[in-house]
């Protein structure tokens, strides 16, 4: 990549940075919780999208961006008020700008039509703003730049000359004040020079004798003589810095340029002058070394006795670096073998037999305090606060809110909970479709929540927190809770559950889960889209979570998701299976039991199932299916998992005994070997020996489609 | 030894940039993120030339450049301020706060060279 290009993914990673500042910032507004540092912050963040966008040129988004600012401008000022439809239509922009930066990033077509209509919305609020004239806040800024256009340098612009060249005769005294503020009369006359012929006298009549000099002081006066084509406010431009801080005249002489450009200057010098040659001008001729010696002297920084200048104090904010995804994940992965060392010494060190008090376990001791610190550490790495996440969750809840005509705040609670990255990423769509849900089927209509006795407004509450070690995010509404009646009869309409079947409450909430399910009366364009929470809970189990549901009838729902928080360990369940090893990942597994003889039912010559919650679940021996053992065990006396695979189907695994349940850390399988079906990875017990960990899903789906006699899974792994 | 560029702007999209042309001009280019952090970095080290952006939290371009005019260590370096914005107004609160030179986002690499080479001269 080269480096614009890079430059270019910087502005775009900053602009998602800075969108997320806008939401925030305008949400804050929006509920008058807003401080002017937060709107000053409001403003600098679509300021600094126009700034970088015009650096790439992206044009279209310069534009609207300066149509937003220019109000947030406003807003600013005090010139235009924060009503509930001002914020509506600056929340509306924020989500057009947010559009416009991804169309833009992409080189995607934009809705050219909704950017139109967006800006006049954007201009009629500025109009009507000036029409009323508010507070005699007279410095409005740069709001009346509607027509912005970016322009390029205007220091020492050496724009078109004109045809026509005049004289100009200029007098320059400088005050101290002029050097002070950074500024030179070398430059100054050096840019100058440059705009045509140029003649410079200085005037040192005023120079005290060298004892007496300030060397911060300003002494010297200029006469300069210039005949150039440039037009009198490209000379008054050039000197547009140094105007406060110096006695300046230009005096305009057509006639004499016309005259000749050489003729001599009329203002006679006073006294002793020197001409200046150290300006590189082609015209200038003769030298004259006393100007740089009194530049020098004026630049020269008197090692004075230290100001008290207002120490900054050091509360800046924290220093970041930006590391590539892939070291931190290499530095994972490195942890994770350390993790799996220290467990192998720890073990070899228990197994030799030394005493627990020994210097060596106690040494051990702390290496595993260490070792797990560090593994925490390095996980920290890659966690990110949750807040893009729920921020992006506010646009939502605004569009459906215009879509639906319901009145919904969305609430967020614990946006600064750290998760994993990738964890993040996927939960994007689940969450989205949940939230759309609480709006869509949660929350009820104004007339019929005000019927109800409830306020108007809806609220959904999003959280995160964490609790025991895992990442807890909660979608609640305050709406009319699950309807279980109609949830019943839909389930049993499409099949889904026998008409006589006897559900407790939860069970029937729980419904809502199972695939092809959807309670939308009508299918409204918003969350019926053909997925339902079935899909919402396996893309949450496959991020080795779990979800369920509390509803209560007239006070709303709570749908509660529990995840890891990382994808580089796992809560397993460690099982032994004919002298293996194997690991079962704990979210999957519903409960556990000791099958007695009645329970096991045989089906047909090789299928066996099991009573379960008033159905039947078919066994499956997991030593069998891995080609561990020719013949599976009796269930009896062996152990049996049950699990839940992602289509909502019971199975009934056989194993031989639970060893114990932990955190394992997840090796790749096909970085390592190759995929095998069935295996979703691997991982290094303490005894250094490789636990395979199953894959529920594709496990359970291999076995149902070759129900008898097959070829082991794992014939080649061993 | 080069030239060191002090560059104050909260965006790190234009530091970068900034970075890039000075660099490839053969500058030292020193960074902070906003006023007061610059008033911090001028505490490590004196650069010839700052360019400071406008529009930052904490410290703006104004209050920073007055901060820094109103110190006798860095008297007489040059800032030039760099912004999007070009209303006269802006100018001469820069100016007040004694700015050097306005140069006006987006910059052209070339032309910003110039500038720089010109005030630091």
């Amino acid at each position: 990549m080269d480096t614009m290009a890079a430059i270019r993914e910087t502005f775009f990673q900053e602009c998602e940075e800075q969108l997320g500042e806008l939401e925030v910032g305008l949400n804050a507004m929006e509920e008058g919780v807003a401080d002017s540092e937060t709107v000053n912050a409001v403003f600098r963040a679509v300021h600094s999208i126009k700034g970088g966008a015009g650096a790439f040129k992206l044009d279209r988004l310069v534009r609207f961006a300066h149509t937003f600012e220019t109000s947030l401008d406003l807003i600013r000022s005090d010139q235009l008020a924060t009503s509930p439809t001002v914020m509506r239509t600056m929340l509306r922009s924020a989500d057009l700008l947010a559009d416009l930066v991804k169309a833009s990033r992409s080189d995607h077509p934009v809705d050219e039509a909704r950017v139109e209509a967006q800006i006049a919305e954007l201009k009629a609020l500025s109009e009507s703003a000036k029409e009323a004239p508010s507070a005699a806040n007279a410095g409005g800024g740069d709001a009346d730049g509607l027509d912005f256009q970016p322009v390029l340098l205007e220091i020492g612009n050496l724009g078109a000359p004109e045809p026509q060249a005049a004289r100009y005769a200029i007098t320059l005294i400088p005050a101290p004040d002029l050097y002070r503020k950074g500024n030179e009369t070398v430059r100054l006359l050096r840019e100058l020079s440059r705009m045509g012929e140029f003649r410079v006298e200085c005037d040192t009549q005023h120079l005290p004798p060298l004892d007496a000099l300030d060397p911060e002081g300003a002494y010297l006066a200029w006469r300069v003589e210039l005949t150039t084509a440039e037009d009198e406010a490209a000379i008054h431009e050039l000197f547009e810095f140094v105007i406060d801080d110096c006695e300046l005249e230009i005096v305009v002489d057509r006639a004499a340029a016309a005259l000749g450009a050489n003729a001599p200057a009329e203002t006679a010098p006073t006294a002793p002058s020197v001409a200046a040659g150290a300006l590189a001008s082609p015209s200038v001729s003769a030298p004259a070394e006393p100007i740089e010696a009194v530049a020098a002297a004026t630049a020269a920084e008197p090692e004075k006795a230290k100001t008290e200048a207002a120490k900054p104090d050091a509360s800046a904010s924290a220093p970041t670096i930006r590391v590539d995804l892939e070291r931190v994940d290499r530095l994972i992965n490195l942890v994770g073998e350390l993790v799996i060392n220290q467990a192998m010494l720890s073990q070899r060190v228990l197994e030799a037999g030394l005493a627990r008090s020994s210097s060596v376990a106690a040494g051990l001791g702390a290496l595993e305090q260490l070792t797990r610190e560090i593994q925490e550490g390095v996980m920290a790495i890659r966690a990110q606060p949750v807040k893009p996440l729920f921020q992006r969750m506010s646009r939502i809840v605004r569009e459906l809110t215009d879509a639906t005509g319901k009145i919904v705040r969305l609430r967020t609670e614990g946006e600064a909970t750290e998760v994993d990255r990738t964890v993040i990423e996927r939960l994007a769509d689940p969450l989205t479709h949940m939230i759309r849900n609480a709006v869509d089927h949660g929350v009820e209509r104004p007339e019929v929540r005000e019927a109800a006795g409830k306020p108007a407004q809806g609220e959904v509450k999003l959280s995160a927190a964490h609790r025991s070690g895992r990442i807890v995010i909660e979608v609640s509404d305050d709406g009319a809770g699950i309807n279980r009646q109609r949830v019943r009869e839909i389930a049993i309409k499409k099949g889904l559950i026998a008409p006589d079947a006897q559900f407790t409450d939860g069970e029937i909430d729980n419904l809502l889960f199972m695939p092809g399910f959807s309670t939308a009366q009508s299918i409204s364009n918003i969350s019926g889209r053909g997925v339902g929470m079935d899909v919402v809970k396996r893309s949450i189990q496959a991020l080795g979570g779990r979800i369920t549901i509390v509803s209560r009838p007239g006070q709303g729902s709570i749908f509660s998701m529990s995840l890891p928080l990382t994808l580089a360990v796992l809560d397993g369940m460690v099982v032994k299976v004919a002298d293996q090893t194997l690991v079962v990942p704990l979210t999957a597994i519903v409960e556990t039991l000791r099958p007695k003889a009645g329970e096991v039912h045989a089906l047909g010559v090789n299928a066996r199932v099991i009573s379960d919650r008033g159905g039947f679940a078919p066994l499956i021996d997991v030593g069998q299916e891995l080609g561990y053992r020719d013949e599976a065990a009796d269930p009896v006396g062996s152990v049996v998992l049950v699990v839940e695979t992602e289509v909502s189907t019971r199975c009934a695994l056989v194993v031989d005994a639970i060893h114990d349940q932990r955190q394992v850390v997840i090796k790749s399988l096909e970085a390592n070997y190759r995929q095998v079906p069935g295996i979703a990875a691997a991982t290094i017990l303490g005894d250094g020996r490789v636990a395979l960990i199953l894959d529920i899903d594709t496990f359970v789906a291999r076995t149902n489609r070759s129900a008898t006699a097959q070829e082991p899974l794992l014939a080649a792994v061993g | 030894m080069s030239m060191t560029i002090l560059t104050v702007d909260d965006s790190r999209t234009m530091r970068d940039m900034l970075k890039v042309a000075l660099m490839d001009a053969g500058y030292r280019v020193i960074q902070a993120v906003d006023g007061q952090h610059g008033l911090e970095v001028l505490e490590q080290e004196t650069p010839q030339v700052i360019i400071t952006d406008i529009n930052m939290p904490k410290l703006d371009g104004f209050g920073f450049i007055e901060n820094v005019r109103r110190d006798q260590r860095y008297l007489g370096i040059p800032i030039l301020v760099l912004t999007t914005e070009s209303s006269p107004e802006k100018k001469n609160l820069a100016r007040r706060a004694g700015a050097t030179g306005w140069i006006v986002k987006p910059f052209d690499s070339a032309k910003l060279v110039d500038v720089v080479r010109r005030v630091a001269a």
